[in-house]
């Protein structure tokens, strides 16, 4: 693992929205959570591309990773539980966009 | 053969009566080239599976009940845990760890909905269960339902956070310490960190079904 050439972009709390794309070719972002307005629960570190990694090829430089916590009623239309069920994801960086338009992120609580 | 045995035995097919996948057939045939080649030695590949069968949920156990007993240790763990697995002696060189913790009123759950990323250094190798479809899709999309199907309820106070190891970060849950085990030595309270509590889906085991009598005995 090789840290990111530059600083990771969102901080703990930060608003995002995972970005609806549909790449061709191999990636982690589930298509469940492509859309989901969020707040990022932390950064994990910089990690090769996995995007990459599966075509045999470097995936450096590393791309900061981090952890979307999402509220299950923002995920699912007809989810069936407690509305303070949440569900926590690994995003990186490419796939997130910052939610300027969203109300201030809630604490996040551990 | 007794005088009296007098019904049929249907034939029970041994393992090399059954049919063999694609890929097992594969690994058989790249497992013998190798070994014929000398590309790896027969005792290399014995010494990587005691190696593999070493490992098991008694490991994050340990872990789990050492935090349980030791605040110090329990700040360790939360502070860094891949660290603290380290000093206890287990290996997950590679493994970057994070440990959920339940409290009364927030449960953790663990996925993988990609593949079946799991922290085996520490729980040994995943479940059946755990890899199947009907696992990765309900853990995401009905995890209470799915909780209940183990037996689990929760509260609609409780909050179910679900966990899914889309990357790099693998995951152990930290049960709640089970009431009435005050005083317990280390080493039964490990007994009573299950590999499903440390997965989620069921909550650590009951004492009064476990024996709770300390090391030795």
């Amino acid at each position: 693992m090789t840290d990111g050439s530059e600083a990771p972009r969102f901080q703990p709390g930060d608003a995002v929205r995972v970005r609806k794309a549909y790449p061709v070719g191999h990636c982690r972002t589930p298509f469940y959570f492509r859309g989901v307005q969020g707040v990022i629960e932390r950064y994990c570190g910089a990690f090769a591309n996995p995007e990459e990694l599966a075509y045999g090829r470097s995936g450096e430089p590393a791309v900061p990773l981090y952890r979307v916590r999402a509220k299950q009623a923002d995920v699912w239309s007809d989810y069936q539980g407690s509305p303070r069920d949440t569900i926590e994801v690994e995003v990186f960086e490419h796939w997130l966009e910052p939610c300027p338009d969203r109300s201030p992120a809630e604490e996040t609580s551990r | 053969m007794s005088a009296h045995h007098h019904h049929p035995h249907p034939n029970q097919p041994d393992e090399e009566d059954r049919p063999r996948t694609h890929f097992q057939v594969m690994e058989i045939a790249l497992r013998e080239l190798l070994l014929e080649k000398g590309v790896i030695a027969a005792e290399e590949l014995r010494v990587v599976h005691e190696a593999m069968d070493r490992r098991g949920p008694h490991n994050g156990a340990r872990m789990i009940a050492r935090a349980w007993f030791d605040p110090g240790y329990h700040a360790r763990l939360r502070e860094d845990a891949t660290a603290a697995a380290r000093d206890l002696g287990l290996e997950p060189t590679w493994l970057k760890l994070i440990v959920l913790e339940n409290t009364p009123t927030l449960h953790n759950l663990v996925v993988c909905t990609p593949c079946s990323c799991y922290p085996w250094p520490l729980l040994g190798l995943p479940p059946d269960w755990y890899k199947s479809r009907a696992y990765r899709s309900q853990a995401v999309d009905r995890p209470r339902a799915l909780l209940a199907a183990f037996g689990t309820e929760l509260a609609d106070d409780v909050e179910l956070r679900v966990h899914d190891s889309t990357a790099d970060m693998r995951y152990l849950v930290m049960p709640c310490r089970p009431a009435g085990t005050e005083g317990w030595s280390e080493e039964a309270l490990a007994r009573l960190v299950s590999r499903d509590s440390m997965i989620g889906v069921t909550p650590a085991l009951d004492p009064a079904a476990v024996d709770a009598r300390a090391d030795g005995s």
